[in-house]
């Protein structure tokens, strides 16, 4: 779980960098994140993770915090 | 809805393109992305080139050159055709048909039917089944359809949602009953409570084009356009795409009591390749069989991406044997139509550039 929450912030330094990722706030509600974003984020963690997030789990309050991020990873089979 | 049609075949496909390649990195400055981001989406979402249309090339144009190659290769005969199908979203005119315009362009007999069909990414195979019950009737032996967008003359050079993936394109697919006791199978489903996902808000009756609605604006995520432009919501397209597509294709092999093993290729409307990629990992289906080259390559054509593809993936391949298909297109509408058949022994299956 930790190193899953590791993994997903570093990716998403490296994709945004403009942004801190470790503040408690809701990154889409605040803007930080965006529909391009998230095809570029789904891509990384498919390929970090050796998965395929199910298209329909691709919905923005999926990616609201790294909490949700982390079970969406973990839904969609990463860490096993 | 499902549909079963028997005894009917395609046997020729000629896809016609623009000369004109315009390359994503040419145009990345027009987006709000930086050009890492940028370069990065080019390799997830397949923005690479496309093929579009010079100014005022219209839809029947392209379908005037494909018909025209055809004639004087003694590839169709003229007086063969009893019917003329054309599906685009962008005709000539409002009035008339554009078809009628094609076939009083090579002056075809009047014993015939012509007929428009508005439709976008669903139109080949909403087009084939129209062509099929055509075939139907004793007197029609020979339909052409024609699916053909010139849409980009609708896109604004600044909608990062439309623009990079956006291509023109026809294809002119020569259907006739067959010899062969064939069964297709079919489905298709429309939603117009969501219509609006994907529309041009002015330029009909309910709001015609003015100087007004050439006004180019910004949207909430910075993409610039008119109301005389495409406006496709992204995001509510790729959830309909993930969420209705896959059922529909598990329903249609059910239906059609075949195994995805039994399909040789899905050939699906290409809108970007990041949507296909998902749609194949999750049907469970290798990314090798679902092409995704054509939006990559020459650009998203709406309803002419599947002959597209057909004849730049599989070419000669349909020429000299017979593949069992699955098509599917999903769009405009909303609407999702798919159709399992087997597709071979084609008289021709080329493309040629206008």
């Amino acid at each position: 779980m930790k190193n899953l929450k590791e993994e997903v912030l570093k990716t998403l330094n490296d994709i945004l960098p403009e942004h801190d990722f470790t503040l408690d706030v809701n990154f889409i509600k605040e803007g930080m994140i965006d529909s391009f974003d998230l095809v570029l984020l789904v891509s990384e963690l498919d390929k970090k993770f050796g998965i395929s997030i199910d298209g329909e789990n691709i919905v923005p309050e999926n990616f609201s915090s790294l909490n949700q991020m982390v079970e969406l990873l973990i839904n969609n089979g990463a860490g096993k | 809805m499902n549909l079963t049609f028997k005894n009917k075949e395609i046997t020729g496909i000629l896809t016609v393109l623009p000369s004109k390649e315009v390359r994503f990195e040419d145009e990345m400055e027009n987006y709000p992305f930086s050009v890492e981001t940028s370069l990065k989406l080019k390799t997830i979402m397949g923005f690479e080139k496309r093929r579009i249309v010079e100014d005022g090339v219209c839809a029947s144009d392209l379908c005037i050159f494909g018909l025209s190659y055809l004639f004087d290769n003694k590839l169709l005969n003229k007086e063969d055709i009893d019917a003329l199908i054309l599906v685009t979203q962008t005709p000539d005119y409002i009035v008339p048909p554009t078809s009628n315009v094609i076939q009083g362009r090579f002056g075809l007999k009047e014993d015939m039917i012509c007929m428009d069909i508005n439709q976008g990414c669903t139109g080949f195979v909403l087009g084939l089944m129209q062509a099929f019950l055509l075939l139907d009737q004793e007197s029609i032996h020979k339909v052409v359809l024609m699916n053909a967008d010139v849409l980009s003359r609708k896109v604004s050079r600044k909608d990062r949602n439309s623009n990079p993936l956006i291509g023109d394109g026809a294809s002119i697919t020569i259907v006739e009953r067959s010899e062969i006791n064939n069964m297709i199978y079919a489905n298709i489903k429309m939603d117009g409570k969501r219509a609006f996902a994907i529309h041009i808000p002015a330029g009909g009756a309910r709001k015609p084009s003015c100087p007004e609605t050439a006004i180019v604006e910004m949207d909430d995520i910075g993409n610039m356009r008119s109301q005389d432009n495409l406006v496709m919501k992204g995001d509510e397209v790729f959830m309909f795409a993930q969420k209705d597509v896959p059922p529909m294709i598990v329903s249609l092999l059910d239906f059609s009591n075949q195994t995805k093993d039994m399909v040789d290729y899905f050939m699906f409307h290409q809108p970007n390749k990041f949507m296909l990629n998902k749609l194949a990992d999750k049907l469970g289906i290798p990314r090798d069989k679902m092409p995704s080259n054509v939006v990559e390559n020459l650009g998203n054509s709406s309803g002419v991406s599947i002959p597209i593809s057909m004849t730049y993936n599989l070419g000669n391949r349909l020429i000299n044997e017979r593949l069992n298909l699955c098509l599917a297109g999903f769009g405009a509408g909303l609407n999702w139509a798919s159709m399992i058949l087997e597709v071979g022994n084609l008289n021709f299956n080329g493309m040629i550039f206008f």
